[in-house]
């Protein structure tokens, strides 16, 4: 990894710098790109968006088509990744509940975002009692054990989808609020935002000029971070019962459907463990990378370790 | 006649865990349109502060304001929130001591120079573009046209100090406030930025309060010096009179303090000790521990008023110390 600093070095003579280099948003991408990982992650999470979008018209068969003369066969050239207890084709099924997962860790983290990012602004910029309030609140809900607090909201909302993302996108808040406002700490006492200020500009007009763009990046990177954390959530709830509800497939269920059979038909667990596990990494993947080319002083902690010994 | 921009009698406190912080106490001043006043002090004499909270720029609390800052004979302190940052953004144009950082990284120049007046005099984009590249233009920076869609990375720190003064002058202010504005800038580029700050104002007739650290700074432009110590006043002088005949020991430690060209001197004049600590400010002359001249009982035990030795001369002392030599330094 290049070591390049943001910082530029100060420049004091009165001609002006060479216009700029072009598109220095390209050069960000190219810097994503840079490592083949990265670009199989990208790859690997495009299959997913695929197989949520198109699902049943790339499927081979349907989600629900039981042929129960065809239970538990292995893998094979007509159902690749075999069938389960009940003759329905898992490749089929891994493919179609796609779309579930994708959704919900969608809309939940979009939830989080909104909602973490809000408190994390304002409890940052005004500080004083609205940073007491909000802060202290996203501690109570960060006391709180993912899982345990995930089961308890949906527990109270009953079973679902849409309770599932409720309860993922409130588990993620504090996360957003607190990377927001440790960034908004720093960014307010900015000499641009006192100038920002002394024009005139409300402390609306600041917060979203001024504020919220240079606070970004952390956000973009805990983005993709919890898009990882919330696909493991509602699979783990999905697996519990309390998310997805049969007969819509979905890989958390699929999980608990295989564990009776681990021993005899170790590719009904395997398969949707494997997607999980891929869209997983290759998201952890595209937030480091993100990090790395957003933000280079925040390296990742192997990374600092390897440079530094 | 009334002044354009005053504060009477103001004062800055800010609650600490200690103790209440005394950072700025009974403070007065005016000025005029085309005038310039320079406001000179250490860091930590109350010299920024002071000015900042009068036009709302130090948040309250945890500070508290007392005394007035009249605008116009408004007073900016008892302004709605709403009102004050109209007078902020159209009246009076501030230019800060970090140009590395005054301009949002994240939007162009010209993004950010239209802002106020679109805002604040509803002028159409076009026509704030046009008015920033004269702008531009006129404080001296080439191509301003293409400039306006640059990024502040793009310039250097002399540039961006440019921008922020044409950034100042958008909504053409009767009030422009410096911040140790040439601070953080190289010799060459402050008597730039200096010429071009005293060129700017006999163009527009605007008041210029300077802050500055550096006496030599203002001697050249500034009508009006105050000197500024542990929050007060010491001393307000027409410029020449202040560098001829400097009435407070403070003042005069400063200008003894400075070096100059031909000296041969190994060392510099300096001030012996520290200034107060604001939360326990002593009750006599907050100067009266490292004062050289102290004679007076009562400078001890009570705070000295702001005498006029001379009119528009004034010195916060008890007596007049121009014919005195400093006592001999005993520890």
């Amino acid at each position: 990894m290049t070591s390049a600093s943001p910082v530029e070095p100060m420049e004091r003579s009165l001609e002006a710098q060479e216009p700029p280099e072009e598109g220095t948003r390209w050069a960000l991408l190219a810097a994503i790109f840079e490592s083949p990982v990265t670009v199989l992650a990208v790859v690997i999470i495009a299959i997913v968006l695929f197989m949520a979008v198109a699902g049943e018209l790339v499927a081979p068969y349907g989600a629900n088509e039981i042929n129960v003369m065809n239970q538990l066969q292995p893998p094979n050239l007509t159902h690749l990744f075999g069938t389960d207890e009940l003759g329905r084709d898992v490749f089929s099924r891994v493919i179609i509940a796609a779309r579930v997962s994708v959704q919900v860790s969608l809309v939940s983290v979009a939830l989080a975002l909104v909602m973490g990012v809000s408190i994390g602004l304002l409890s940052g910029y005004f500080g004083r009692w609205v940073d007491i309030v909000g802060m202290r609140s996203m501690d109570v809900i960060f006391s709180f054990p993912v899982m345990l607090l995930a089961l308890a909201i949906v527990a109270m909302l009953g079973p679902g989808l849409v309770p599932a993302m409720i309860a993922i996108g409130v588990v993620y808040t504090p996360y957003f609020a607190r990377i927001t406002r440790a960034s908004v700490l720093s960014v307010r006492e900015e000499t641009y935002i006192r100038a920002a200020r002394s024009i005139g500009a409300s402390d609306a007009r600041i917060l979203r000029l001024h504020v919220l763009p240079n606070v970004m990046a952390p956000i973009i990177v805990q983005t993709s971070l919890s898009l990882a954390f919330a696909i493991l959530t509602e699979a783990a709830l999905s697996f519990l019962g309390l998310g997805v509800q049969p007969p819509q497939p979905s890989w958390g269920r699929m999980l608990f459907d295989g564990r009776g059979f681990i021993t005899e038909a170790w590719w009904m667990a395997v398969f949707p463990g494997l997607a999980i596990f891929l869209t997983v990494l290759a998201l952890n993947l595209i937030g480091d990378a993100m990090r790395d080319a957003l933000d280079p002083r925040q390296r990742s902690a192997i990374e600092a370790r390897a440079g530094n010994l | 006649m009334s002044a354009l921009f005053e504060l009477v009698d103001f004062g800055v406190q800010i609650g600490t865990r200690r103790g209440t912080a005394h950072i700025v106490n009974g403070v007065d001043w005016r000025v005029q349109a085309g005038e310039t006043l320079a406001i000179v002090g250490e860091s930590g004499s109350g010299k920024s502060m002071s000015v900042l909270a009068a036009t709302g720029l130090v948040p309250s609390p945890p500070a508290r304001f007392s005394g007035q800052a009249l605008f116009r004979e408004r007073d900016l302190l008892t302004m709605e929130d709403r009102e004050r940052r109209r007078v902020r953004g159209r009246h009076i144009g501030f230019v800060f001591q970090e140009p590395m950082t005054s301009l949002n990284p994240l939007l162009t120049i010209g993004r950010q120079m239209t802002e106020a007046p679109r805002q604040h005099l509803d002028m159409p984009s076009g026509e704030a573009r046009d008015k920033a590249a004269d702008l531009l233009n006129l404080v001296g920076i080439p191509e301003a046209a293409q400039r306006l869609d640059a990024y502040p990375h793009q310039l250097s720190g002399g540039m961006r100090q440019r921008v922020m003064i044409a950034m100042a002058l958008m909504c053409d202010p009767e009030v422009l406030i410096a911040d140790e504005p040439t601070t953080a800038l190289d010799v060459t580029t402050q008597a730039q930025i200096l010429d071009l700050v005293t060129r700017l104002q006999s163009q527009f007739g605007m008041a210029v309060v300077w802050i500055t650290h550096d006496l030599g700074v203002v001697a050249d432009f500034a009508d009006q010096v105050a000197v500024m110590y542990a929050g007060r006043i010491v001393e307000l002088a027409p410029t020449s009179a202040l560098y001829r005949t400097p009435g407070h020991p403070y003042t005069r430690g400063l200008l003894d303090a400075r070096p100059r060209l031909g000296e041969t001197e190994a060392e510099l004049a300096t001030i012996p000790g520290v200034p107060p600590d604001p939360r326990r400010l002593p009750p006599g002359c907050s100067f009266w521990p490292r004062c050289p001249y102290r004679e007076d009982p009562r400078c001890e035990t009570e705070v000295p008023p702001l005498r006029e030795v001379a009119p528009g001369h004034l010195v916060r002392s008890f007596y007049s110390i121009t014919q005195r030599a400093p006592r001999d330094q005993e520890a």
